[in-house]
């Protein structure tokens, strides 16, 4: 045995043949990848002074440029089908660019928002742009991959940038509070999901998702011990990084203490890339297990649902009622996912647009109305905005009513595309429950609304109020989210019509449908 | 291709609700021009549309409009009016100008009457649409202008009231969504096409759906519309709401948005679920015939006017309750009519107590006294009113009642006999609180009631005439009623073992 290894080593090593590597494929990541790569440069080199809004500009146009690449990928794969990427560790389907074209968005308005964030708290500078860009790209490896260890990178790879972003305001210790709390748990979670893989290596001898269906096809395990431990692992990781009950204990102080435009683009990105994620493992390779796997999201949708929704009408502070609204939703989005049918992916993907503006939009208000110190986030901030600034009240207005479910609005459909999937699905008892957690999240945004329009604010606080101004960059981007969130409440055919077509691509071979 | 004269009654008010949204906050006046033209030319609209509706085309469907809307889960714009929808739109038409007119918000006209138009498009889509989820729509958003007004012009505990309004309404309806979305998806399995859609007409007409099943599914419906009209376990909303809304809310939830609930159950109810609505029919009518005694009797203790009118609505709507589950087309055709009626009046008495708030804000029984005295037109008014609720013959109020009286005798003899008691005890709450506030001889506060103006005369005139006009002369109105009743009646009859009793003795109304 000796003497064959020697031999092997002796003999002349044969050139390493890496994978075909389709560039164009790629495109959108690469973009933000060297987006970010070149700001850090240009801003590190060359410390002069970049105009103000630099970049912000920048990381906009960033996203802009990948998010229109995304449009001709997506063209791109309706003309040629789906292919895989760099020896099958990625895939490019319209699943991975409809989750493409959703983080896309996230980064555009986030950097809209963020910018004068930064220079009101007297922090500016690109580090936070390059994360953001950074994290980005982690969230698009996600959604894209086909290998569980390269979702792992990208998942790394996100959590990483996210922890630093979340520690982005040097001055306040909630900020740095909500770093540790994520960093460390977010630590085990990755442990966790890692062990996931381990797991399911030794059920199946393969990381590759691909492979891994495959073989579970052919073969008949004896003792799937191992592999339900590993889909449990990987759940776990996963679960957490959505913020899916009982995962969620993270939520509520890190959404609070995050600088609020991260917090925002956590709520947006992060969750779509960890849903993504969710829906490729579970929908697409653990297919032929449905009957392990959709009891065990059934129970995670029901506790979701409920605690974000119960919990959230108790809280005082707007940062973490949305928190627990970001739970509630992630509780419809697992409905969607539950079904394990390709209705409820596509319910799930359009779910996961209409939310990231939706949220991406509310969280820009917050952030305007936090003031200078980022710390005026309790409810009492909110009242009487309507006299003060009846257009931004009128815009928040509509984005709660969007998250309520409100008919008109996007997030309406996005919740009857979900109900509908469970409906059809035979999911009853989870659309009751889901129904219900909405009118009960619905008291939440209502709470908030009362104090916006119904109740005056007290006289001694009108120093402090007249300073919530709405600065240009935040203002577009409120613009395009409210114009985003009704235009599509009018007319959702379009994007029901792209989730859909988003979906048999993903489930390129076929997967059990109802 | 005619006028999509269905489509204009919705995107009209909507439109205006914009074309005010863009006019100066500091001026009022304005805006309130703007606004009210807006109404009347719905009101006007609608009017026409009542002209031009054909009597004689059986109870079909007219002016129907549809185009496709989310292609991909069959959804679709469709829109058409039959005799049940007809009168409750041109009300709603008729009774929105006059609630603007009728009320003054006080503070932030504006918003107030963008909401307003919001909530007439929101209304009259309600009762137009015929797609299962274009109806849910309408059915849902017309919480959302309604809750901006009682929280934003309402009275003390107007958040309260709104917030309980708003969450009671949407928990009802956020099962029927669960079960329009089933009734669709087994419509699919069930039917000979597989086709996905939620066209109310062909899901009724394949009636794929097993006994079992549908029964469930039609709770799920009843549930939304028995918060809504209130049936009575689930009323408790409508007396804060009722009270806590300004006059305009108020004469707007009790004359059009109660009767998206009855609506509700004979549109969707008992045309979808035919089988399911006799099966429930003990349960329905006995909980219509409670609501009627119940509400009589609290109406009967209230000490504060507007409250006691809440609850006579209760009452009223027990009644079309009643006419609705005893399946006769003189029951039934009743129940529409009264349905009417009680808008007519109800709105009619809450713009007259509004009047006394705003002379006196106070709408406490116990502070109001001898105001015949000194404002004797205003207490004929409120006279002529309060006899159309009672339902004195000659006014609108006794035509509805006695109808439905009448058709339900045939089918559900002993409710009918207790029902009949309800006559009664409306006339002891409102002629007692009448003789409470009007007799006797006014003390200091209430020396200097004034009389009726000229504009609250003006405003409270088409309603007058309408209370006279349907009391004496309601043939026009039952004869484009009755045919889409009798074709409703004959649905169910196709669909269960149920033969409707002739009537043997008396014939009304022909």
């Amino acid at each position: 045995m000796l003497a064959a290894i020697l031999t092997q080593a002796q003999a002349p090593a044969a050139p390493f043949q890496g994978p075909h590597i389709d560039w164009f494929s790629l495109s959108p990541m690469l973009v933000l990848v060297g987006g970010g790569l070149l700001l850090m440069l240009l801003t590190a080199l060359v410390p002069g002074r970049w105009p103000k809004g630099f970049s912000a500009v920048f990381t906009a146009c960033c996203a802009a440029a990948a998010g229109i690449l995304s449009i001709i990928l997506w063209h791109h794969v309706a003309d040629r089908g789906t292919k895989p990427l760099v020896g099958s560790a990625l895939s490019l389907d319209g699943f991975t660019v409809f989750v493409f074209f959703v983080i896309c968005i996230a980064v555009f308005l986030t950097a809209l928002v963020t910018d004068d964030y930064l220079r009101r708290e007297d922090l500016d500078g690109s580090e936070l742009y390059a994360l953001m860009l950074m994290a980005a790209v982690g969230a698009m490896v996600m959604a894209a991959s086909t290998d569980l260890v390269v979702l792992f990178i990208g998942l790394e790879t996100l959590s990483i940038a996210l922890y630093v972003m979340a520690a982005g305001h040097l001055r306040r210790m909630e900020s740095q509070e909500s770093a540790i709390k994520y960093f460390v748990l977010g630590g085990f979670s990755s442990a966790f999901f890692l062990y996931g893989i381990a797991m399911v290596y030794g059920a199946t001898g393969s990381t590759n998702m691909v492979a891994i269906r495959d073989f579970l096809r052919a073969n008949v395990l004896l003792d799937k011990g191992m592999l339900v431990a590993g889909f449990a692992l990987l759940l776990v990781g996963l679960a957490f990084k959505v913020a899916a009950a009982p995962f969620h204990n993270w939520t509520p102080d890190v959404y609070e203490g995050a600088p609020t435009p991260v917090t925002g683009f956590m709520a947006s990105a992060a969750k779509a890339a960890g849903f993504a994620a969710l829906l490729r493992v579970f929908v697409v390779m653990f297919a032929g297990f449905t009957a392990d796997w959709r009891p065990v999201l059934f129970v995670l949708a029901v506790l979701t649902l409920v605690v974000g929704s119960v919990l959230a009408v108790v809280q005082r502070n707007v940062k973490r009622m949305l928190a627990y609204s970001s739970i509630s939703h992630a509780g419809f989005i697992m409905v969607g996912v539950q079904t394990a049918t390709s209705r409820g992916t596509a319910g799930s993907l359009f779910y996961l647009l209409a939310y990231a503006v939706m949220v991406l939009g509310t969280f820009g208000v917050v952030t305007i109305v936090g003031r200078t110190g980022d710390g005026d986030h309790s409810l009492d901030s909110f009242r009487g905005l309507s006299r003060r600034r009846p257009v931004l009240a009128v815009v928040f207005g509509v984005l709660l009513l969007a998250q309520a479910g409100v008919p008109f609005t996007s997030g309406f459909w996005a919740k009857a595309g979900v109900i509908a999937a469970a409906v059809d699905a035979h999911s009853y008892a989870l659309a009751i429950v889901a129904m219900l957690a909405a009118v009960i999240a619905a008291f939440l945004y209502l709470r908030i609304a009362v104090s916006m329009f119904f109740v005056d604010q007290p006289a001694d606080d009108a120093a402090g109020a007249a300073r919530v101004r709405v600065p240009l960059g935040a203002g577009v981007a409120l613009l395009l989210a409210v114009a985003f969130t009704v235009g599509v409440g009018l007319l959702p055919s379009f994007f029901i019509t792209l989730s859909r077509h988003a979906v048999p691509v993903l489930q390129a071979a076929p997967v059990a449908d109802h | 291709m005619s006028f999509p004269i269905l489509t204009a009654l919705i995107v009209v008010p909507v439109f205006g609700a914009f074309v005010v949204a863009l006019l100066p906050r500091n001026r009022p006046e304005i805006v309130r021009i703007v606004g009210l033209l807006f109404t009347v030319a719905v009101g006007a609209m609608s009017v026409w549309m009542l002209a031009s509706f054909k009597k004689g085309k059986g109870g079909d469907y007219q002016f129907v409009s549809m185009h496709t809307w989310v292609s991909d889960w069959g959804i679709s714009w469709h829109l058409g009016i039959d005799g049940i929808s007809l009168f409750l739109v041109v009300l709603t038409g008729i009774l929105f100008p006059i609630a603007l007119l009728g009320a003054d918000p006080h503070h932030d006209v504006k918003p107030y009457t963008a909401w307003l138009l919001l909530l007439e498009a929101g209304v009259i889509g309600s009762f137009l649409s015929l797609d299962l989820f274009l109806f849910f729509i309408f059915f849902e958003i017309v919480l959302v202008p309604m809750y901006f007004l009682i929280g934003g012009w309402g009275y003390d505990q107007r958040v309260y009231a709104a917030l309980k309004f708003f969450l009671y309404t949407m928990a009802g309806s956020a099962l029927m969504l669960v079960g329009i979305l089933a009734t669709v998806f087994l419509h699919r399995s069930g039917s000979a096409t597989h086709e996905l859609t939620f066209d109310l007409v062909k899901i009724a007409n394949d009636q794929s759906i097993a006994t079992g099943t549908a029964r469930w599914l039609f709770l799920s419906f009843a549930l939304a519309f028995a918060v809504k009209v209130p049936i009575f376990p689930l009323h408790t909303w409508l007396p804060d709401a009722h009270t806590q809304a300004p006059t305009a809310g108020s004469v707007i939830l009790a004359g059009v948005m109660l009767k998206l609930g009855t609506y509700g159950f004979l549109r969707f109810g008992l045309f979808l679920f035919p089988e399911a609505s006799r099966w429930f029919a003990p349960l329905f009518l006995t909980l219509g015939v409670i609501g009627i005694l119940y509400g009589a009797i609290v109406a009967t203790m209230q000490k504060d006017l507007k409250r006691l009118v809440a609850y006579s609505s209760v009452a009223h709507l027990g009644f079309i309750v009643l006419g609705t589950f005893a399946f006769t087309t003189q029951s039934i055709s009743g129940g529409v009519l009264q349905m009417i009626n009680h808008g007519v009046s109800t709105g009619a008495l809450f713009l007259l107590v509004g009047m006394i708030y705003e002379r006196r804000h106070t709408r406490q029984i116990s502070e109001l006294k001898g105001l015949q005295t000194v404002a004797p037109v205003f207490a004929a008014l409120f006279t002529l009113v309060m006899l159309s609720s009672i339902g004195v013959p000659g006014l609108n109020g006794f035509v509805g009642e006695f109808l439905v009286l009448i058709g339900s005798f045939l089918t559900a003899r002993w409710w009918t006999v207790v029902a009949a008691t309800g006559v009664i005890l409306a006339a002891l709450y409102l002629l007692w609180a009448y003789q409470r506030v009007f007799h006797g001889q006014p003390d200091e506060a209430n020396k200097g009631f004034k009389e009726l103006t000229m504009r609250e005369g003006l405003v409270m005139l088409p309603l007058v005439g309408l209370i006279l006009f349907c009391g004496v002369y309601p043939k026009p109105m039952l004869d484009r009623i009755e045919p889409s009743v009798k074709q409703l009646i004959t649905h169910v009859e196709n669909h269960t073992n149920y033969k409707q009793p002739q009537p043997t003795a008396l014939v009304v109304g022909k």
